[in-house]
């Protein structure tokens, strides 16, 4: 069993789905030929054809809304933005038809759309974005962020037999930095926090990048003697609030942590959760970490002073064990 | 590419079955008491929030949908109702929706006609008008991947057509040649703005062309014209040659919903457009050919009064919508 990266993850998981599943196309903007702008689908076309495997024209709305209209028919597109920020333009698509759908009249609208987000790559203001606090307040949407190689595989693979709109957060900074050995079938459940690591003295509770960059930072204190407790939501929405709860309950300190801008972010959500639902077991100030209130910046001194990093995360963990 | 005007003449009636025709009438007289009636229950206080009025577009939609088969896909607008009642909706789903009811299509969580019903083919709008072109175009996409000879059809109006997701769709629609048919109703106003004030275009089908398309316009008030473009689009769409946008001439004969009073449209225009009324110069058209006369009409009149009184009573014994169910069914299990 060889190892492979996030990105062949994701890869593996939606060739298993278009094998298992005729219903399963893939749909977005050069995704065919070139095998999307990442190489996600490369190969795909050659071995499933047009329109399968259907390169779009440049149009976000319409792919989302094509892949709407073939979801209520019963198909079960996978939509491709090719950078996370562009979904802007398909946003009516996706909060007001595909999330509204089945309240409204019943029909299930089985769609994934599958966002390469975040930083790390000095992408800028319009290709490096972490979009899924717009999502996550829709009802109607469910919001996924996978942050390690078997969550790639396994989410990809529940978002597609999932009979609601999937918004599957694959972060570009994992792409190829992250590898892991996958035995048998892989598949993960949506709605399900994962306890990354075990731990005593504090959580840590994040989702996306920012786990992997807590589980680092998290294995340098362990050798200080703090032990900290990360929590990989896994998923935005359903969020599974119960995991967060039961680590504070057990740690009594919290450290909230994303990539994306801190105002209104998903980490406000999961503060608040915690202030109303397990006030009385916290014994310091819930924390939390976002990256800089402006648009994501392109030069390397300016995106690595907007986003949290790994001495930032320490910082916030060491002051709250220290309250 | 000049798009091709039809308007169709009196002697093509000859060519169609009397009952074809009878049914065309019939239907465009369903629409006109539903809507009525929905007026009526609006100023008897009895239905609340928006009512859109399909007055003077009922050969339209009646005309179009009449060229479809009933496995075949529409998306209706707010103006559309003939074509969800020509499409087989009983009129008690429209109006125990219009009336918030428990057991109306969308059990009170949303109103007026906006709802669908797979089990009859109809997709439900959105507000956000355009969004059913991609959306539409996603139906006809589902017939391509899965060999089905099946066609998707939708309505847009002269203000909805500047809304991006008309271009983005038509584009989208002529690149895959999707079994797809678009009918634009320029009916003159988008609530108050006239169409000078949309396009600097001389008309909307000339649209067509920037997405390789054809275009056909027609007379919307002439149902059977209506009819015989719709069904060469249709034919195109089934023959694997593409979508075409319709572009239909008509007249909004009310405001933009019921609150809406239309006093900037000129005296003159709804007097003029009165005389063209879609129901009374079929029904005269139908006399001058003998097919329809006074008993004939009594007899429809009646049946469509009937079907109306039974399906007023049935929605209006429906019980109120349920606040215990308010937040179920947002996720599909």
């Amino acid at each position: 069993m060889s190892e492979i990266t996030y990105l062949e993850a994701i890869r593996e998981g939606l060739l298993e789905e278009l094998h298992r599943d005729p219903d399963v196309f893939c749909l977005g903007e050069d995704i065919g030929t070139y095998g999307g702008a990442f190489r996600v689908t490369q190969g795909f076309l050659k071995e499933f054809g047009r329109p399968r495997i259907l390169d779009t024209p440049l149009s976000e709305s319409a792919i989302l809304g094509a892949a709407v209209g073939a979801a209520i028919m019963g198909l079960r597109p996978v939509a491709e933005m090719q950078f996370a920020d562009f979904v802007a333009n398909g946003f009516n698509m996706l909060v007001n038809f595909a999330a509204k759908a089945h309240y409204r009249w019943g029909a299930k609208v089985p769609m994934v759309v599958r966002l390469p987000s975040g930083g790390g790559t000095r992408g800028g203001p319009f290709h490096a974005t972490n979009p899924e606090a717009w999502f996550a307040r829709v009802p109607g949407l469910k919001v996924v962020c996978p942050a390690t190689v078997r969550d790639a595989k396994g989410l990809i693979k529940a978002a597609i037999r999932d009979d609601n709109p999937v918004l599957y957060f694959e972060h570009k900074f994992l792409y190829r930095r992250l590898k892991d050995t996958l035995e048998g079938e892989v598949l993960e459940p949506i709605g399900k926090a994962r306890v990354a690591r075990e731990g005593s003295r504090v959580s840590y509770v994040s989702y996306g990048s920012m786990v992997y960059h807590g589980m680092n930072v998290a294995e340098e204190l362990a050798k200080d003697g703090v032990d900290v407790e990360v929590i990989d939501l896994r998923t935005l929405v359903p969020f599974d609030e119960e995991t967060v709860l039961e680590s504070v309950r057990k740690t009594n300190r919290v450290v909230i942590c994303h990539e994306d801008t801190k105002m209104g972010g998903f980490g406000g959500e999961v503060a608040a959760r915690i202030a109303e639902k397990a006030f009385e077991h916290l014994d310091a100030p819930i924390r939390r970490l976002g990256a800089k209130d402006t648009p994501v910046p392109h030069a390397q001194e300016l995106e690595d002073a907007f986003a949290p990093q790994p001495k930032d995360i320490k910082a916030a963990i060491l002051e709250t064990v220290a309250y | 590419m000049e798009a091709e005007f039809r308007a169709s003449s009196q002697a093509d009636l000859a060519r169609y079955d009397a009952e074809f025709l009878l049914g065309l009438y019939r239907d465009m007289l369903r629409t006109r008491a539903l809507d009525t009636r929905i007026e009526a229950l609006y100023k008897q206080g009895k239905l609340v929030a928006g009512c859109y009025s399909s007055r003077g577009q009922e050969g339209l939609s009646i005309g179009s949908t009449a060229a479809l088969r009933k496995d075949d896909v529409i998306g209706p607008m707010i103006r559309n109702l003939g074509s969800m009642l020509r499409h087989g909706i009983p009129m008690t789903m429209v109006l125990r929706n219009y009336l918030g009811r428990a057991t109306g299509p969308t059990k009170g969580r949303d109103g007026s006609s906006h709802f669908g019903s797979l089990e009859h083919n109809v997709i439900a709008p959105i507000s956000m008008l355009a969004s059913l072109i991609p959306v539409m175009s996603g139906v006809a996409l589902s017939f391509l991947m899965r060999k089905e000879d099946r066609v998707a059809l939708t309505w847009i109006g002269d203000g909805g057509s500047n809304v991006g997701d008309f271009h983005e769709g038509l584009n989208f629609a002529g690149v895959l040649k999707l079994p797809f048919v678009l009918i634009l109703e320029n009916n003159q106003y988008a609530y108050s703005t006239p169409i000078e004030y949309q396009t600097a275009a001389k008309d909307f089908a000339c649209r067509a062309q920037g997405y390789g398309i054809p275009a056909m316009k027609v007379e919307g008030n002439d149902t059977l014209a209506v009819y015989e473009v719709t069904k060469e689009a249709v034919e195109r769409a089934r023959g694997g040659a593409g979508p075409t946008l319709i572009e239909a001439n008509t007249m909004r004969m009310r405001g933009h919903a019921i609150h809406d009073d239309a006093k900037y449209v000129p005296k003159e225009m709804f007097e003029e457009w009165e005389k063209r009324d879609p129901i009374a110069t079929f029904a005269e058209r139908l006399r001058k050919a003998k097919i329809l006369d006074d008993r004939t009409a009594k007899r429809i009149d009646d049946e469509v009064k009937a079907e109306l009184e039974a399906q007023t009573d049935d929605a209006m014994a429906q019980p109120p919508a349920d606040p215990a169910h308010e937040i179920d069914e947002v996720y599909a299990p």
